[in-house]
């Protein structure tokens, strides 16, 4: 079932006008954000579907930019987030997409520095729940509103373990794990929905884990 | 979990206990939460819906300049108690209209079960709170039963217009409020169902349709018209009145509805009202006068 809490319905607080196109894009935006790790200096918002159409009017622009700062969905800076971002030269630029995507409400978040980026698609399926389906070309399924983990490491057996067994000592609940690869043996990319949030500590621990590339995180 | 509305009557009839507790009990186990978690975070929702109907009742204006002050109108029309469709109904429609109005202009909401349907819970809970008295803790339980129906629309179909257009919006928020103003009327569980079968027929098929993209014209007065259907589809339900076709299949028709709109009808802005001559020349208006700021 897509929708697991009553606050998915009775809920979000946020600031209007849209669940979807605002609160929703907000999410997208701060997951982005939040996975990158650090501030960008730039980002591209591909839209596509009914978010290319109406995102003017429904402020998904300046939801999205609010994300990429940082803020969330009942976040009242969200209303100025354009002017934000330039202030704190972050350069972002909106592209209305063709292309036909699976859901309507559809932004792929191309955003980065000077020495890395990252890509990430997000869909908002409604009431400002999101999901989350790429990440750097992988295809994966997360909320976005739950903590979680993200993991770049080499497809080689006992990796998957090795991430496992970390969390378990740490007493850390697993909620949802999804693994997936573009190739046998070659990067694969671990998503890891907890119930917890993931401290530092153990965020050091698993860097340091065998075939362990990259570690990134979602807290709540 | 319960996965539809024949479910979720089970579990409350086999614990007899309400459709709000069930909601309530589910929240709890589901995601290890104490009950004062739970309540508490409801609540503040509540609050947030107050300040908003609040707000509203006041007078605001949309950043567009299209909406904005009706709520007050009806109030000050009420206020001359020579209303035609009377006291509790228009209350009803004013405050779901004051909420919605607060939404279009980037105001605080809670979303119930979308921003753009944001009224119709709110709406028909403060009108109807004046006529029943409720407790705090009973105006939150409503808002679970709310939730609680919604719970399984969202699973089951569409809260999305751009996915089911109005009726998955607007249609559910109305069919949600019916079924809680049923539980907080005294009704029985299936009362609420009843109710909620009743609503959300009446609101099958319609349209997202948004002039300019905008959650404005018609969003705010669709809210209008569902917190009125919900109180009179609750009053129905009251009475004994019964839905043909059981709840859970009218929320399936309500789907597949949905999925045959056409997209110029699912929150594009490409259809319906919004492609009308002056939906077109409201758009042209609004972002001739936005790009003429940049």
């Amino acid at each position: 079932m897509k929708y697991q809490s009553v606050f998915d319905i009775i809920g979000p607080v946020m600031v209007g006008p849209s669940s979807s196109h605002t609160a929703g894009a907000a999410r997208i935006g701060r997951a982005a954000r939040l996975i990158f790790g650090i501030k960008p200096t730039w980002a591209t918002v591909h839209l596509y579907g009914s978010f290319a159409k109406t995102y003017r009017g429904h402020g998904t622009d300046l939801a999205i930019a609010g994300g990429l700062l940082g803020y969330d969905t009942d976040d009242d800076r969200i209303r100025f987030a354009l002017e934000t971002a330039e202030k704190h030269n972050m350069k972002i630029e909106f592209i209305e997409d063709t292309a036909a995507t699976e859901h309507p409400n559809t932004a792929r978040i191309k955003l980065g520095t000077e020495k890395s980026s990252m890509e990430l698609v997000g869909v908002s399926i409604g009431g400002g729940k999101v999901e989350i389906t790429e990440l750097n070309g992988f295809e994966l399924r997360m909320s976005g509103n739950k903590p979680a983990i993200l993991i770049m490491h080499n497809d080689r057996f006992g990796a998957i373990a090795s991430v496992t067994q970390i969390l378990a000592q740490h007493e850390i609940n697993i909620a949802h794990m999804e693994v997936s690869r573009k190739d046998v043996g070659k990067d694969a990319l671990m998503v890891i929905e907890t119930d917890q949030n993931v401290e530092d500590d153990v965020m050091q621990v698993l860097e340091k884990a065998s075939h362990i590339n990259r570690v990134s995180r979602l807290m709540n | 979990m319960f996965r539809n509305v024949a479910e979720l009557l089970e579990q409350a009839n086999a614990d007899s206990i309400s459709i709000s507790e069930v909601m309530i009990r589910q929240e709890m186990d589901v995601h290890q939460r104490s009950r004062e978690e739970v309540m508490g975070q409801m609540e503040r929702n509540l609050q947030i819906m107050e300040e908003a109907v609040e707000r509203g009742l006041k007078g605001v204006t949309s950043h567009s300049g299209l909406t904005g002050n009706d709520a007050v109108l009806l109030q000050q029309y009420m206020a001359k108690g020579n209303t035609l469709s009377g006291h509790l109904l228009l209350d009803a429609v004013s405050k779901a209209v004051a909420t919605n109005e607060v939404n279009a202009a980037m105001g605080m909401i809670c979303a119930t079960p979308t921003a753009g349907s944001a009224g119709c819970v709110p709406g028909a809970l403060f009108a109807v709170k004046e006529r029943l008295n409720p407790t705090r803790e009973q105006m939150v339980h409503f808002l679970f039963t709310a939730g609680a129906f919604g719970f399984v629309v969202a699973n089951n179909a569409s809260i999305s217009g751009a996915e089911g257009g109005c009726q998955a919006e607007v249609g559910s928020a109305a069919a949600m409020a019916s079924a809680a103003v049923v539980e907080m009327a005294g009704g029985t569980p299936e009362q609420s169902a009843e109710a909620f079968a009743i609503t959300l027929k009446n609101m099958l098929g319609l349209v997202c349709d948004p002039v300019a993209g905008l959650v404005e014209v018609p969003c705010i007065k669709r809210n209008a018209a569902g917190a009125s259907n919900a109180i009179v589809s609750a009053d129905m339900a009251l009475a004994g009145i019964t839905s043909r076709i059981p709840c859970d299949e009218v929320i399936g028709a309500m789907y597949r509805i949905g999925k045959s709109m056409p997209s110029a009808l699912r929150e594009t802005a490409e259809g319906g009202l919004a492609a009308t001559p002056t939906g077109r020349r409201l758009a042209d208006m609004i972002y001739g006068i936005t790009k003429g700021k940049e």
